[in-house]
């Protein structure tokens, strides 16, 4: 189906795009071919979130051009790449939580294309493709793959000839995975392209044609990703081999958190109850908790961390103690470390140095002396956490904004490390970082855990998880899974489980909140 | 070819700094065109504005003093509004300040004890807090907006005091005018400069400006606050607690405002009256953020206040033109400040024209 | 009967311009942006309606006049805030503070200047029926309009496609841009309506409530507008009814007086302004309704950079 003779469907040349303190997109060019698959591989950092944008006419290149079907073009904004046949499926949806699934879909079309037969046609196109809708539902009640449902089925019924997905499977069951990758193909052999981002090396071997991989934001590679091992992928997106961090026999020690059946109602009404969460983590282990984004982890970090307090003290047990109702400060003193998944704004405060981004969490380190802050203390301390880690920073003057993702994680994994926790919890520690620093900071993890450290990881990305975990719990829908050990158990099976099978039928449907009763 | 803002990689501090000296520039500009279009000479009007009101010593004295509940108020808001703890009715605890200490130096009135001052200055910092904790409790318990209910309390408060010097505590021999009686001696503020009018609240101004810098600089507390307001997120995170951030900003900005309303009965005034202040407790809205929210800076923003004040009342006796013309120069001094801050966080970048197809190859 | 077509009429009439402050500050707010300036804003509506009123000696053009005041004072919100990403907290407290030093300003020589007023609408017969025509017929035509205005609002924000865009670039400008709506251009549009309605609600008490000029005259209505549309929780109809309520409550120092109740008047002065903390502390209690139907980016600056 990649007949050379046709003219390309989307062809970039030598497109470059600067920022004042990266170059996102260096000489970049690309060409995709009607009703292909088209890979842009690469690591987090890589610019291909630039280029697609540039792509979209979200962000216009400084050098380049664009040929759309032999033509050139200038995409000076999404209403003209949309009118190009050009959609996009952003990583970070563009939804509106308040509005219903068709004001959504009506805002992304034309004018005369959102008219009353709309919720008809978006019935008609979601089931063709296989990703049922309900037209009438408001996003906030709907599920991540719900809402990436909707995403995909707006840029559907612009009758698009070019569709990106931008790392579409990180909110996505295995399971749903596949079907996702069935419908991409239908899309394809009706002729349609696609431009597919991800870091994912077997997604990409399983579903492209043909890929791009881009490094620090200039393509190093084409290749076939068929004829290609993940290894000699992983080679070309990162200049070398993976890094696999060294794991040690387990020392199980004591329980150093135990949960018994907590359930807490949502405080907002767009987030998720826990029901009935049973969960141990024992001194010198790492349990780590999988599932899709938005199944309870954000209330449940909340909850363990005491960043919201539960009402039975004794539904959470920190190192013997009745901690429910404590605050997250004095949940902290009794030895409890917690990196939250937002670095920016939560785990450390942006326009703030790293310096007084060291005092946040670490002032009983001998940082504050009868309230005063001992201004020298905690700049030795922010400068040794940036020495002992690695951190890539101007100096402990350096305004956390200012630092890379994975830097800056790096500098928060420090400084919770170094306040020498009993009981450590860490979401989403490698989300968006770079693999260099993921590799890193996994073994941090897991060297906390040989020295007899009790370790939470919660994260979506399940190669993580099975790399250094010792047993697996699954959340979903606000209910967690018995723990399962590493290795009695496989990446199907957990994904089974991300799915809510394990949750009996009869149970509360998803999400139950409903707006009635507000007037 | 046209101008972008770009965001900087770090925020700038020389803008910070920059920006209230370009913003009091602006409105210089702004009164050179204002005064020549209301066809006054406008170098003569400026000097009558700016620097008649400080060429004596008595002159200064009137600076200070006024300068002082502006000063204090401003310091007090400040440390709110770092928390992001908005705060804006200073104005109305300014007055309860000024009632509670007016009602001690009433209550003692004939008493020539040394003990009725510092009474009065304690109960109007009561007064003061009093009236910040009731948008503290609401925002705390029932998360209604600070802003609006400070302000709403602004009203009462001024209603409050209109009942009690028409009536309980109105001066039966003062021709039935609405006032107080004169307090005594020893329940006025010290001078502090022979020839002037300036008193010890001047020094107690001061104080506070060192002990919100110390507060803000040098405690953990004054730290956490930062944060929360930066970030509530992170504030969360640590563990600070959230209502203990606006309990703490609203009760530092209103006791200190209080102090500021003591400050005025027990200073220039020397009574209870109807109308206890021209308006500082706004004025020290705009002095907090001309000051940058910093007790240094305020220090001078508090200065250019209170000369904004002597100006306008020389313009009005001296050129004729209307006092209202202050309040004009405030607003002009502040819309000018948040303009001229963009470029602490952004930089302006010329594009030159740049499309998307450049070159064809 | 007749008393209650009096308090009807004089319900309304202390009403009016909390429903056109506030209504103009909910679509503000629909759009994501938080103008804390209405006090300012309709006191220079209130001034420039007025000036323009006395020397032109008509009251329609003055009513003009401060609706582009208020919508030219709003402009300099939206540049600071919109272009220059200002916060919009400190600048809305600008603004007021702005309009207040402005308007009592230019008003210095019209402050005992007397003009002609809008006269109440009279329709000839129907007016004149037994209690409903003075109820139905007997209000000043701005009191007409503000109603129009409140369906037009509301057809608006629910029933077309421009209001659902407004309440898109609400909830999430970042989605909004994406997908390619200019969002700064719709927030400037947004803010000045708001700026307008604020013009038009001053212009209301310069010209029909009170026919005169005093500074401060709006008497803090700007903020209780804006307590309104949280007492509203962002609905139309409820910011019509809590307008109506709080114009009652500010009729009950003429009632009592009226009444002969011997009570200070500062006690009855107080009364809007306690049931403003009231009614804010009370509605703002439940926090589900206000996430709900609050526009998630209100006082979020946004920069479409890239």
């Amino acid at each position: 189906m990649t007949d050379a003779a046709t003219t390309p469907r989307l062809q970039l040349t030598g497109i470059t795009k600067a920022y004042p303190s990266v170059i996102a997109n260096q000489d970049v060019s690309l060409t995709v071919l009607p009703g292909e698959i088209h890979a842009v591989l690469g690591e987090n950092g890589a610019g291909k979130s630039t280029l697609m944008k540039i792509i979209y006419g979200a962000v216009k290149p400084d050098t380049g051009t664009i040929a759309w079907e032999g033509k050139a073009v200038a995409i000076a904004n999404p209403a003209r790449a949309r009118r190009l046949g050009i959609g996009m499926v952003f990583q970070h949806f563009s939804l509106f939580e308040t509005l219903t699934v068709a004001d959504n879909i009506a805002l992304a079309l034309e004018k005369d294309r959102s008219g009353d037969d709309l919720p008809a046609r978006i019935r008609e196109v979601s089931t063709r493709y296989g990703l049922p809708l309900a037209p009438d539902r408001h996003i906030h009640t709907m599920s991540v793959g719900e809402r990436q449902r909707v995403e995909i089925v707006r840029c559907l019924l612009q009758d698009p000839r070019l569709l990106i997905m931008d790392e579409p499977t990180s909110v996505l069951t295995p399971q749903a995975v596949e079907k996702l990758f069935e419908t991409l193909r239908r899309l394809a052999s009706e002729g349609c392209s696609i431009l597919y981002i991800s870091h994912k090396l077997d997604e990409i071997r399983a579903l492209c044609h043909k890929a791009t991989v881009l490094r620090g934001g200039k393509v190093t590679g084409t290749c076939d990703p068929r004829h290609e091992s993940s290894t000699s992928l992983a080679r070309m997106m990162i200049g070398s081999d993976l890094p696999h961090p060294q794991h040690r026999q387990a020392q199980i020690g004591a329980d150093a958190l135990v949960v018994r059946d907590l359930s807490l109602d949502a405080d907002d009404p767009f987030g998720t109850a826990l029901h009935n969460i049973s969960l141990t983590v024992r001194v010198g282990e790492i349990v780590g908790i999988a599932g899709v984004s938005g199944n309870g982890q954000k209330e449940l970090m909340a909850a363990l961390s005491g960043e919201r307090r539960v009402p039975d003290a004794d539904r959470i047990m920190l190192l013997g103690q009745a901690v429910g109702r404590l605050d997250a400060a004095q949940r902290r003193a009794l030895g409890f470390a917690f990196v939250p998944e937002e670095r920016l704004g939560r785990g450390a405060v942006p326009e703030m140095s790293l310096a007084d981004n060291a005092l946040l969490t670490a002032h009983r380190q001998q940082l504050v002396s009868r309230g005063f802050v001992r201004h020298d203390a905690v700049r030795a301390y922010a400068v040794e956490t940036i020495r002992a880690y690695g951190v890539k920073a101007g100096g402990p003057d350096a305004i956390a904004r200012s630092l890379s993702g994975g830097n800056l994680q790096k500098f928060i994994v420090g400084r919770e490390i170094r306040q020498h926790p009993k009981m450590m919890i860490a979401a989403q520690p490698t989300w968006g970082v770079d693999v260099g620093a993921a590799a890193q900071i996994r073994q941090a993890l897991l060297d906390l855990r040989d020295s007899g450290v009790a370790v939470l990881v919660v994260s979506e990305e399940l190669d993580e998880l099975f790399e250094i975990c010792d047993r697996l719990a699954v959340i979903a829908r606000g209910r967690l899974s018995d723990a399962k050990a590493v290795s009695d158990t496989n990446a199907a099976e957990i994904g089974l489980l991300m799915s809510g099978s394990f949750i009996a039928s009869g149970a509360e449907p998803h999400r139950p909140f409903s707006p009635a009763g507000m007037i | 070819m046209r101008l972008r803002l770009e965001p900087r990689p770090e925020p700038s501090r020389l803008a910070g700094w920059l920006s209230p000296i370009v913003a009091t520039l602006a409105v210089l500009a702004i009164g050179l065109m204002l005064f020549s279009a209301m066809g006054k000479n406008p170098w003569e009007a400026m000097y009558v504005f700016f620097i008649e009101p400080i060429d004596t010593l008595y002159d200064i004295g009137e600076l200070l003093l006024k300068a002082s509940p502006i000063m204090l108020c401003a310091v007090g808001l400040a440390i709110g509004y770092r928390a992001n703890v908005w705060n804006i009715g200073a104005e109305g605890q300014l007055i309860m300040g000024a009632i509670f200490g007016g009602g001690v130096a009433l209550a003692f009135h004939g008493s020539t004890s040394w003990l009725v001052l510092p009474l009065m200055l304690v109960a109007g910092l009561l007064g003061g807090v009093l009236w910040a904790a009731i948008p503290a409790f609401l925002r705390t318990r029932f998360n209604a907006n600070e802003i609006l209910v400070s302000l709403m309390l602004v009203y009462v408060a001024s209603f409050i005091l209109s009942l009690l010097v028409h009536g309980a505590w109105r001066d039966p021999e003062g021709f039935n005018f609405p006032q107080s009686k004169m307090f005594d001696d020893n329940a006025l503020l010290l001078n502090l400069l022979p020839e002037t009018r300036l008193n010890v609240g001047f020094m107690i101004a001061l104080a506070a400006v060192a002990m919100a810098w110390l507060f803000m600089r040098m405690s953990l507390v004054g730290y956490q606050m930062r944060v929360a307001g930066l970030a509530p997120a992170a504030a969360n995170y640590a563990g600070i607690s959230a209502s203990r951030t606006v309990w703490l900003g609203m009760l530092i900005g209103g006791g200190s405002a209080g102090v500021a309303g003591v400050g005025e009965v027990a200073g220039p005034i020397g009574q209870l009256l109807p109308i206890v202040s021209p308006g500082y407790g706004f004025a020290a809205i705009i002095v907090a953020f001309v000051g940058r929210l910093h007790p240094v800076g305020i220090f001078f923003a508090s200065l250019l206040m209170s000369l904004l004040y002597l100006g306008g009342e020389a313009a009005q006796m001296r050129l004729a033109l209307p006092s209202s013309v202050t309040g004009l120069f405030q607003g002009t001094l502040l819309f000018f400040l948040l303009a001229a801050d963009v470029f602490i966080h952004y930089r302006l970048r010329v594009i030159r024209t740049a499309p998307a197809v450049a070159k064809p190859a | 009967m007749d008393t209650v077509a009096q308090l009807l009429i004089l319900t309304l009439a202390a009403g009016t311009p909390l429903v056109y402050a506030a209504l103009g500050e909910l679509v503000t707010e629909k759009a994501g942006v938080l103008n804390l300036g209405v006090e300012g804003m309709m006191l220079v509506g209130a001034v420039v309606s007025f000036i323009v009123a006395a020397t032109t000696k008509s009251p329609w053009l003055g009513l003009a006049a401060g609706m582009a005041a208020g919508a030219a004072l709003s402009l300099i919100f939206a540049f600071v805030t919109l272009t220059l990403q200002a916060n919009q907290v400190a600048s809305g407290l600008a603004l007021s503070l702005f309009g207040i030093g402005l308007s009592a300003f230019i008003g210095l020589e019209y402050v005992s200047v007397v003009i002609e007023p809008i006269k109440a609408l009279a329709v000839p017969g129907l007016s004149d029926l037994p209690v409903v025509g003075k109820m139905l017929f007997g209000h000043s035509p701005l009191v007409y309009l503000s109603i129009v205005l409140f369906v037009l609002i509301q057809w608006f924000l629910f029933h077309s496609r421009a209001g659902l865009i407004l309440r898109a670039v609400g909830e999430s400008p970042q989605s909004a841009h994406a997908i390619g709506y200019p969002v700064i251009r719709i927030r400037y549009l947004a803010v000045m309506f708001g700026g307008a309605c604020a013009g038009i609600a001053g212009a209301y008490l310069s010209l029909v409530y009170n026919p005169s000029w005093t500074e401060g005259m709006t008497a803090g209505r700007g903020w209780i507008a804006l307590a309104l549309v949280v007492f509203a929780t962002w609905k139309p109809w409820r910011v019509l009814a809590g307008a109506y309520l709080f114009g009652g409550v500010t009729l009950a120092q003429f009632q009592a007086q009226g009444l002969g109740v011997d009570i200070p008047s500062q006690y009855l002065s107080m009364l809007p302004y306690i049931a403003t903390i009231v009614v804010l502390a009370v509605i703002s209690r439940d926090a589900t309704a206000i996430r709900l139907n609050a526009p998630a980016s209100l006082g979020k600056s946004f920069h479409p950079y890239g």
